[in-house]
């Protein structure tokens, strides 16, 4: 090959690749041209989408929880708050190694089953990205310095101040004010999931669960920046939440309180009503419970424990225990005899502590074995004469009986504003051929005067009938609500009689306390001011025939319930009690005397016992 | 007015009066458009990488990274063309035996064996062959006679296949598939036939089906169909595109301003300083911002494309070209990819991207195409 061949060649080469390196040239402009143009759909074509999205990923909304109204008892004093509390919880987005992160949370302070099983629950449900679940909402101070000194090696914890639901009183107002504790899946479906936006408790029972609309209040809302790992970085704007009311009970802790301690040890209930306007002075149920075990969630230990309990604890028995009213309710008849034309002020009748229906052998006694010879009507409910009641329940028939049970009050709830309430039984003819399928004994009539058979009521419902006593035939609905100043109570008359009827049962009532032969005649000693009552006793387990009650061979649960009902004072009733004390059998010596000491304070003839301790047990 | 503006440029570079700037110049052999436009580039990365720096050290690593690449470019640009024509063979057959030791004893990350872990930084031997696959083939073509023989090409093609099944092997498809398209645009610039490019664009659909069915890891498919539909796994996989997207959209045309990109600066962005940093520049400069990127590579291609043009034999005409292809093959790919029109492969952006691998082999590149062009006035100036 020539050199001139050789120099053609080399020129053909360089040709050529310059012909290629044109066209490579133009392949690249292109390509940069569609970069550029795909910059440029991006940036200009849909930044307004793509800025939304950023904003979306860069601010979260952060609901604020309301805080909780506050429940107050009539004078102003606490019996439910919120308290700051230090919880743990875990951001589970944040945790490289959650099984490793548990067993060492458990190391540092030891972890029950309880709360992991809850943890391991609530993890399962759908939540946000980066929201923290709680893992234990009551940390010790100590535990808050050992998780400080720790969280370095424990990523994804958060150790925040919350609020918490406090009852400073703990049982005594158990069963009135109620508790709250954590949403459960049945309300999770049920509430309006934007306002329990950050709230992770409801009402559950009493008062907190009847008036969670106004307790709770309403979320606010915080705009937060935070970055992909969700940590706040800054608060960009805020809606503060609305508060939720505060809620004013009619209860007058001092009353609840001292029945508490008076009661204490026994299975017992009592009511207080204020004659005048119906408001609720006292709801007492013993044994009660500690309501702040329920606020973060009750170990099953705890539940199972209260749930075994014989005495029941966690059973209301102010408005839901149902008792047979016994010679409670005798005064309700006795108004029915005189109105009916059954009796009046001088019928008398021969007691010798029998009675039988004519042309039946089954004999009624009376309490009194050998019966208390004369009686009329002030004496019948002075000494609580059984065989009285027989005939004039005899002769007015069950009719006239349950159209005044019932009109008082008997047999039909009292409508308080409570979640849940029982309605007793005030039995008629219709009701024992629907129910039982069988007619109207006449005997059935002799059992129901006494308050015996198939009557049942609780101890609201005798407080109810005894302040409609006590306001001459007037009802007014029960309340634990205190009403705004100036409200007048809504009346409603139950019955219109000759104000004769009226003295001559509140006469043979204020008897019954201070009377000598009165069945609570040793409660009216010193009293300075003159109560009208009446004892009850209401058999647990039946009694043959010719049997006699003897308490010694009964089993503590089958003795008999001692009841007592009374207001005071007697000239213009203020205050009206009932009081039942389960299997408590001398009304006169175990029931009477509450009734009496919390009227002693509501009257002001006795000062409040201040040296309670807050805390009550069980 | 390119060209207009690069004659004046290399006549102010050119030795044509004694001053001592001129000599300076041409002493060190530095080619100063080239060199402009790197720094300037760079100079655009490090202040993105700043508002992605949350006091890491990344940028003063980078600036470490610089002096050894400025330091690299000099010493390869003393090189005379023709000792990277003998010395090609070592270099390839280097970079081969880099890519077996990777596979034997490499740092795993994320499925793949792609880096060696050296006493002061881990090093990727992919990015060696990049320089050394189109030096190789630049040495073999360059020598043979043109268009392109048959056996030649044949022998082109086995040179290319050993690095790219060897990166295969790691496995790692996005740097296989980029390291075969620099060596068949060497190929192509050489002069290959018609018809072959021709056959080529029929079987690649057949065997990229094989691929799909045989070869390739289940993490590749992901990445592709992740492309194909990013909305699919929000937080998975799409989670990179669905980010930078979002990133590169809300920048607009102003940007958000420097330090202002709340996608870079809230860590939603992934890989922020190294392979998503175009988006931190999307995001903060807007489209303005990437323009101008976009621009100055046009710049710096245009010059290696000058270079090659003007080069004094087909070895420097072919390794000029090779490796400015090469160039723009990693920035198409990452701004593609970070863009949503290419899969998620792990490629940097030159230049921008912090990392020292990427940016002395970028000065290297650099270091060679001085060496071709300072060759030509060497030649002009005898």
């Amino acid at each position: 090959m020539s050199d001139r061949q050789k120099i053609q060649r080399l020129g053909h080469q360089q040709a050529l690749v310059r012909r290629r390196l044109w066209m490579l040239a133009s392949v690249l402009a292109i390509m940069l041209g569609g970069l550029a143009a795909r910059f440029y759909s991006l940036q200009i074509g849909q930044h307004e989408k793509f800025a939304t999205l950023a904003h979306e990923n860069r601010v979260q909304v952060r609901p604020v929880a309301p805080v909780r109204g506050r429940i107050l008892d009539r004078n102003g004093v606490t019996l439910a708050e919120n308290r700051p509390s230090y919880g743990l919880s875990v951001v589970p987005t944040q945790v490289r190694d959650m099984p490793a992160l548990l067993v060492a949370l458990d190391e540092l302070l030891g972890l029950s089953a309880a709360e992991l099983a809850q943890f391991a629950e609530q993890r399962r449900r759908p939540r946000r990205l980066h929201e923290s679940i709680p893992l234990r909402f009551r940390l010790s101070e100590r535990e808050v310095a050992l998780l400080a000194v720790n969280e370095h090696r424990l990523p994804g914890i958060r150790v925040q101040v919350k609020l918490l639901r406090h009852y400073p009183f703990a049982a005594q107002f158990a069963h009135s004010v109620g508790y709250v504790g954590r949403i459960g899946t049945a309300e999770q479906a049920r509430i309006a999931a934007a306002r329990y936006q950050g709230t992770h408790v409801i009402g559950k029972s009493g008062i907190e669960k009847q008036y969670e609309d106004q307790l709770l209040g309403r979320p606010g809302y915080e705009f937060v920046e935070a970055d992909a790992h969700g940590n706040r970085l800054r608060v960009l704007q805020r809606q503060d939440a609305t508060p939720g009311s505060d809620i004013q009970l009619s209860i007058d802790s001092r009353l609840q309180r001292e029945a508490h301690r008076l009661l204490a040890g026994r299975r017992a209930a009592l009511v207080a009503l204020r004659v005048a306007t119906g408001e609720v002075l006292a709801l007492v149920s013993v044994p009660s419970y500690d309501a702040n075990l329920f606020v973060t969630g009750i170990s099953h230990a705890d539940y199972d424990a209260l749930l075994a309990h014989p005495d029941r604890p966690l059973f209301d028995r102010a408005l839901l225990g149902q008792y047979p009213p016994g010679s409670t309710i005798k005064p309700l008849f006795a108004l029915a005899g005189l109105a009916g034309g059954v009796v009046d002020a001088a019928t008398e009748i021969d007691d010798r502590g029998k009675f039988q229906l004519p042309g039946e052998l089954r004999i009624y006694r009376d309490w009194k074995r050998d019966g208390h010879g004369r009686v009329n009507l002030h004496t019948a409910i002075e000494q609580s004469c059984d065989t009285y009641f027989y005939h004039l329940g005899h002769q007015g028939g069950i009719d006239l009986l349950s159209d005044y049970g019932r009109r008082f009050g008997l047999g039909v709830k009292t409508g308080l504003d409570m979640p849940a309430e029982e309605a007793g039984l005030m039995p008629t003819r219709a009701w024992k051929q629907t129910a039982r399928q069988l007619p109207w004994f006449p005997g059935d009539t002799i059992n129901a005067v006494i308050g015996q058979g198939f009557s049942l009521a609780t101890p609201m419902q005798l407080a109810q009938m005894t302040a409609n006593l006590a306001r001459r035939g007037h009802s007014i609905r029960p309340a634990l609500r205190l009403p705004p100043p100036g409200t007048a109570a809504v009346r409603e008359q139950l019955v219109d009689l000759d104000p004769a009827h009226w003295d001559l049962v509140w006469g043979a009532m204020q008897a019954v306390v201070h009377a000598r032969r009165g069945t609570a005649a040793s409660l009216g000693r010193g009293m300075a001011y003159r109560m009208a009552g009446k004892t009850g006793t209401a058999q647990v387990v039946g009694i043959a025939q010719d049997g006699e009650y003897d308490s010694a061979q009964l089993t503590e649960f089958q003795r008999d319930h001692a009841l007592f009902v009374s207001f005071a004072p007697a000239e213009a009733p203020q205050i009206a009690i009932a009081v039942i004390v389960e299997n408590g059998e001398v009304a006169a010596a175990l029931a009477a005397p509450v009734a009496r000491r919390l009227t002693d304070i509501w009257l002001g003839h006795a000062p409040p016992n201040l040296n309670l301790e807050a805390r009550g047990g069980l | 007015m390119d060209s207009d503006f690069y004659r004046r440029l290399s006549e102010w570079a050119t030795p044509g009066d004694s001053s001592r700037r001129a000599w300076l110049v041409q002493r060190l052999h530095l080619d100063l458009p080239l060199l402009l436009i790197g720094l300037v580039l760079f100079a655009g990365g490090a202040t993105v990488l700043y508002s992605v720096d949350a006091g890491g050290g990344y940028l003063r690593q980078q600036f470490v990274f610089l002096g050894l690449g400025l330091v690299s470019m000099l010493v390869v640009a003393q090189l005379p063309p023709d000792l990277l024509r003998r010395w090609a063979p070592l270099a390839y057959f280097g970079s081969l035996g880099l890519l077996v030791v990777v596979l034997l004893v490499g740092v795993s990350a994320k499925g793949a064996q792609r880096w060696l872990d050296l006493v002061y930084l881990r090093f990727q031997p992919a990015e060696v062959v990049k320089l050394a696959l189109p030096l190789m083939l630049a040495a073999y073509l360059g020598d043979r006679a043109m268009p392109v023989r048959f056996h030649h090409l044949l022998a082109a093609l086995a040179l290319l296949a050993l690095p790219v099944g060897l990166i295969l092997l790691q496995p790692d498809l996005g740097t296989a598939i980029l390291v075969a398209c620099i060596g068949l645009a060497v190929l192509f610039l050489a002069g290959l036939g018609w018809r072959y490019i021709l056959a080529a664009a029929l079987t690649l659909p057949i065997l990229a089906g094989f691929a799909w069915l045989r070869l390739l890891h289940d993490y590749q498919k992901q990445r592709v169909l992740t492309l194909l539909n990013p909305q699919e796994d929000k937080l998975g996989a799409g989670w990179n595109i669905i980010q930078s997207n979002i990133a590169i959209g809300s920048g607009g045309w102003t940007g958000k301003g420097w330090l202002a990109g709340t996608q870079a600066r809230l860590d939603f962005l992934p890989e922020s300083h190294t392979d998503f940093i175009i988006a931190v520049l999307a995001e903060e400069f807007g489209l303005r911002g990437v323009l101008l990127l976009l621009a100055g590579y046009s710049l710096l291609f245009a010059r290696g494309m000058w270079i090659s043009y003007h080069a004094k034999n087909s070895f420097s005409r072919l390794l000029a070209a090779a490796l400015t292809f090469a160039l723009f093959a990693y920035v198409f790919v990452n701004m593609g990819m970070v863009s949503g029109i290419l899969p998620v492969v792990g490629v940097p952006l030159p230049l921008v991207s912090y990392g020292g691998t990427s940016l002395i082999a970028t000065f290297i590149t650099f270091g060679m195409l001085v060496a071709i062009a300072r060759e030509r006035e060497d030649l002009y100036a005898k």
